[in-house]
Parts: C-alpha cells; sequence; structure tokens
C-alpha cells in the first residue's frame, strides 16, 4: 500500500503526507510525518541489515583500533566478571569476561574479522569454481552436463560434517583446511543455479549471432552469457553468506574449525559451555553475534533476491 | 517404475564409491597409512603384518581394492582408542543416535505441519507470525547455541530438566528441541509455500464452488497435495538431522555416533572415523532412496517420467 502510494505521486511525497494526516482528523503530532516517512523508507529498504553488516565490516577491519582490550589478553584477577549491568560488573569489560579474565567484547570484534574472512574467501572461491563449471556443463551440455549434475548431486548426498572431521584428523586443525573443506561443499550451489540460467540463455539470438560471427565458447560462455547470470549470482552468494557463516561456528564449536586461541565465535561459545553454572554470559554474547549476523546476511540475501531475480523465490 | 528404481541404485552406489574413494584418499594423503590405523605400541612385526594384510606393496588402485572390499565385510581395522573393531564400537552407538533422530523429528513435525498449514490458510494471523518467526529464527539462530541456552534455562536456572546424557524421558526434551528447531524452520517454510500453491490451484476453487466444507477442503483436499512437496526436500531436512545429531550429541554428551565421531578427533582415530563415515553415507543414501521410492508411489507423475 505504502509503496503504491508514493509511487503515484513520485516526486512530493510531503505533499501526500500532510494530506493523509489531515484527511484523517487526528491531531497532528509533531515528527510524526517524518516517523512514518522513516518506516516506509524501512519497509524498502534494508536498512537494519545494512546497519548490522556495515558494523560488522568495521568490527572486522578496525579491530585493533576498536576492542578495548587484546583479545588474548589474559586477565586472571577479573575472572567470569559479568557484564557492566549486572552486580560486580565494570565499564573496563562491557559484556564481561571469560574464565580466563579475558574481555569478551573485544573477542567478539576480532572474531567477526575471522568470520568475515572465512566467509569472503569461500565464497569468491566458490562461486568461481562454481560458475565456471555451471557455464561449461548449461553451455557444452550432453555428456559434460549429465556428469557435472551428477557430481553436484553426490556432493550434496555427503555428510560434510564427518567428512570435515575425518580431515582434521589428518591433517589438523588449521583456517587453511577449514576454508578447503567450505569450499568444496559450497560451489555446488552456484553451479546448480548458473547452469540452469546458462540453459535459458543460450537459446537467445545474440548467443546464436555471436556463434555465427566466430565467437569462441569460451568467449560465448565469459562474455556474453556471464552477464546475464550475475544478478542470480549476486543472489546466490548474499543467500549463502549466513549459511557459510553456521556452519564455520559449528566446525569452530566441534573443535575442528578455528584453531584457539583465535577468537572464532564458535570456539568462544564452546568455552562458554563449561562455565554455564557461573558465567552465561560467555556463551550468550557470541551467540547472539552470530544470530544477529547470520539474521542479517538472510534479510539482505531476501531482499536481493525480490529484487533482482524473483523468480527464486520459494515463499512470500 | 523398475528403471527408475535401477536408476536410483545405481545413484546410491555412485554415492558411496565417492565417499569411499574420499575416504580411503584421505588415508594415503598423510604419508604411511600405518601411522593413522597402528597406535604408538605397535611392534615393527605387527608394521610389517599390516603392510602385508592391506596391500600396501601394490600400486595404490590395488589398495584401494583391498580398502574396499574388506570395508564391504564391515572391516575398517581397529579402533585406536577402542581397541576393538572400529564397526562393532559404531554399530553400539547407533541406537541412542536414532532414538534422538526420532524424537526430535516428532518435534520438527509437530512444529512444522500445523504451523505451516495454518500460516498458510490463515495469513496475516497469530499463526501466521509465530511461523514466520520460527522459519527466521530457526534458520539464523546456531543449534549448539539453542542447546546451550536451553541447558542454561531449564537445568542450570530451573533445574527442571537435566542437563545432558542418556536416561529417562525427560532426557529426551531439550536435545529433541535442540535437534528439531532448525529442520522444523526448513520444513516449515516449505510446508507454507506447497500449501498456498495449493490453495490457489483450480481443482480446490471447483471443491470450493461444489460446497465442500472447510475442513474437508482443507485436510483432505488441499493438505495431502500439498505433501509432496515437502517430502522432495526431505533430504534437504535429513541432512539437516544428520549435522545436527553431530552438533546435539556434543552439547548434551549425548553418547550417539555423532559424540563417537567428534570424541575421535581427540584421539586420532582415523579407523573409527572412516567407519562412521561410511556407515553414515550408507544409512543417508538409503533413507534418501526409500524417500524417492515414496514419493513416487504418492506421485504418478514419477514413476512414468
Amino acid at each position: 500500500m505504502a509503496e503504491m502510494r508514493e509511487g503515484r505521486t513520485g516526486a512530493a511525497p510531503e505533499a501526500v503526507d500532510s494530506y493523509v494526516e489531515a484527511s484523517a482528523g487526528r491531531p497532528r503530532i509533531p515528527g510524526a510525518a517524518t516517523l512514518r516517512r522513516s518506516y516506509r523508507f524501512m519497509r524498502r529498504w534494508p536498512v537494519i541489515p545494512v546497519v548490522i553488516i556495515a558494523m560488522l565490516v568495521v568490527s572486522a577491519v578496525f579491530a585493533e583500533i576498536l576492542a578495548p582490550h587484546d583479545p588474548a589478553q589474559l586477565h586472571l584477577r577479573d575472572q567470569n566478571t559479568p557484564p557492566v549491568w549486572l552486580e560486580g560488573g565494570t565499564f573496563t569489560y562491557v559484556m564481561g569476561t571469560d574464565d580466563l579474565g579475558r574481555d569478551i567484547m573485544s573477542r567478539i570484534i576480532h572474531g567477526a574479522r575471522i568470520s568475515l574472512i572465512v566467509a569472503v574467501v569461500v565464497l569468491t572461491a566458490g562461486a568461481i569454481i562454481g560458475t565456471t563449471l555451471g557455464l561449461v556443463s548449461g553451455y557444452f551440455g550432453r555428456l559434460v552436463d549429465e556428469f557435472l549434475m551428477r557430481l553436484v548431486d553426490i556432493t550434496l548426498a555427503i555428510p560434510f560434517i564427518f567428512v570435515a572431521l575425518a580431515v582434521v584428523i589428518v591433517f589438523g586443525q588449521s583456517l587453511t583446511i577449514i576454508i578447503i573443506i567450505l569450499i568444496l561443499f559450497s560451489w555446488n550451489a552456484f553451479a546448480r543455479q548458473v547452469r540452469a540460467e546458462t540453459l535459458q540463455l543460450k537459446t537467445l539470438d545474440y548467443v546464436a549471432l555471436s556463434r555465427i560471427s566466430g565467437a569462441s565458447a569460451w568467449r560465448i560462455m565469459f562474455k556474453h552469457i556471464l552477464p546475464g547470470v550475475s544478478s542470480t549470482l549476486l543472489v546466490v552468494t548474499s543467500l549463502r553468506v549466513g549459511q557459510l557463516i553456521l556452519a564455520e561456528s559449528v566446525l569452530s564449536f566441534l573443535g575442528v574449525g578455528i584453531p584457539p586461541p583465535t577468537p572464532a565465535w564458535g570456539v568462544m561459545i564452546a568455552d562458554g559451555r563449561d562455565q554455564l553454572g557461573s558465567a552465561w554470559w560467555i556463551a550468550f554474547f557470541p551467540g547472539m553475534a552470530i544470530f544477529l549476523t547470520v539474521l542479517a546476511f538472510n534479510f539482505l540475501g531476501d531482499w536481493m533476491r525480490d529484487r533482482f531475480d524473483p523468480t527464486l523465490r520459494q515463499m512470500d | 517404475m523398475i528403471k527408475f528404481i535401477i536408476f536410483r541404485l545405481f545413484y546410491m552406489f555412485l554415492v558411496i564409491v565417492f565417499v569411499s574413494v574420499l575416504v580411503f584418499a584421505l588415508s594415503r594423503m598423510s604419508g604411511d597409512p600405518r601411522d593413522l590405523y597402528m597406535d604408538d605400541y605397535a611392534t615393527p612385526a605387527q608394521y610389517e603384518a599390516w603392510g602385508r594384510e592391506w596391500g600396501l606393496d601394490k600400486p595404490l588402485y590395488v589398495q584401494y581394492l583391498v580398502w574396499a572390499s574388506k570395508a564391504v565385510r564391515g572391516d575398517f581395522g581397529r579402533s585406536i582408542k577402542h581397541r576393538q573393531p572400529a564397526l562393532d564400537v559404531v554399530r553400539a552407538s547407533f541406537p541412542a543416535t536414532l532414538q534422538l533422530a526420532s524424537a526430535g523429528f516428532l518435534v520438527t513435525l509437530a512444529v512444522a505441519v500445523p504451523l505451516g498449514v495454518l500460516s498458510a490458510i490463515n495469513r496475516g494471523s497469530l499463526a501466521d507470525y509465530a511461523g514466520r518467526g520460527i522459519a527466521l529464527f530457526g534458520q539464523a539462530l546456531p543449534a549448539f547455541w539453542i542447546g546451550i541456552m536451553l541447558i542454561l534455562v531449564f537445568a542450570v536456572q530451573l533445574g527442571w530438566l537435566p542437563t545432558g546424557t542418556r536416561g529417562d524421558w525427560k532426557h529426551y526434551i531439550l536435545p529433541a528441541i535442540t535437534l528439531g528447531t532448525g529442520p522444523a524452520a526448513g520444513l516449515l517454510r516449505i510446508v507454507r509455500s506447497s500449501m498456498l500453491n495449493v490453495l490457489d490451484s483450480e481443482y480446490i476453487k471447483l471443491a470450493r464452488a461444489k460446497g465442500v466444507g472447510r475442513r474437508t477442503l482443507i485436510w483432505k483436499h488441499a493438505f495431502r497435495n500439498a505433501l509432496i512437496a515437502p517430502l522432495t526436500f526431505s533430504g534437504l531436512i535429513l541432512a539437516g538431522f544428520i549435522t545436527g545429531s553431530v552438533v546435539t550429541e556434543t552439547v548434551f554428551s549425548w553418547p550417539g555416533v555423532g559424540r563417537l565421531a567428534v570424541l575421535a578427533i581427540f584421539d586420532n582415530d582415523f579407523p573409527l572415523i572412516s567407519a562412521v563415515v561410511m556407515s553414515i553415507a550408507g544409512l543417508y543414501v538409503f533413507i534418501s532412496l526409500m524417500v524417492d521410492l515414496t514419493y513416487a508411489l504418492v506421485d504418478p507423475r514419477i514413476r512414468f517420467n
């Protein structure tokens, strides 16, 4: 409704606001129009998710400056200090400290960096591999397509968490290993979606024309079809970020992800688990950080899907 | 139908072969597999004997065939920690996992189906908002964190329920909720959108025009047809359960396969983890085959294509 009204009047939304207000016969509340306008703005644009993600990026980039303490610094005199609003809490440690006296807020700020690094590296690699294979599969078709799509089906059927455990037994725990594991299990979504788009795009006239004019298969795929799938790519990527951050936190929680003492959120929750009786905040805050981050990315992903590629929609 | 089954069986076989190659490759990637399969107390003679038994002097593909033929007979080597055949250890902890999974599945169904249907038929109602809320939160909250917070509230603070391990019915409540929430969110979304699609179809309009009662219309005409889509997605839900069982068992110290696998990391117990990976892959493939067959029985279009 709000969007329709705004769309019709176009240039002068203020006029409509005052008109609506007058016709409703309500007393003029100062600032009500501004409030209503900002509400409409928030319905149209993903303001809150973008704010959360911006905060996340800023803390990841400027972690050293923003964090009040060194995330690995032990304060053994201040073990299990509660957050500031509880009895015994201080502003020195706003979210409290863990059982070794490390500042939880500083660890969460530094943890944002780990989560984002993993997400960016994995999604970039996964998108490149998946898109290339998807283009090849869709464009060449036949046996190549059959082979690649069966491969996608198979990777979807592999119990990836158990394979990750086995990999860690053989190679040990490291950031590189976790990134490789996550890449191996995230390219398939890109491949599948890009293939579906390619199948449609390659039947269009402009592709046939460029083939007639002598363009090579690779040139057609990357120069003429790739731009057509870019919006799908954007949508799939944004929908995957949240899942990826969750997967990384699960692996870190189980002790196969980021090795301690690096402050990954999943590791922090695992640490806090043993202190539940005495210090619940150790496990609580990192969980909230994961929750808000994933929620923000999911919202942004949904919004992008509706905006750029409504055909991918599953639920309205 | 027979062609369909044969195709599915072949595909099952491919998945198993792929996973087995993966596990085999892992066992050879770190150098001498004997370092993974034998503990520190093995004598040089035992070392030699193992090498001969598993064909280490032969080329790699023969080694794979030796490994695979042993695996088919259920021999994955001896668990380093438990000092008995790895598969026996896995088999002993399967019942605990299956019991927890069934309890979790009940939670998933009990939450997702009624809420999915209700939120589809009364859009904008309280059930709709509850459904959307669960779908949203369930997909963004890490399951292990839900479990820990449930323990904090109901076990530590209120003291109503036990904090973990297996036992009487009370021990099942928190783990089942933890395990069921994530998959419930996924299933709920699918049930809801599928129900909306069906309600919008011509035959529902016809039934309504004929004057079929509201209850019959929803539960008999619409609901049954709306179930087909969730069935196809049950593979995803199943995958959620498998991941979820590892996490939930770790949080609640539940003596199942998932916890066994996580504990195997601390002992570097490769034989055990390889037995776990292969059994889970087998189970997964078997269940998805069953799902496909049910799907083909329910929807004739699949059978004849």
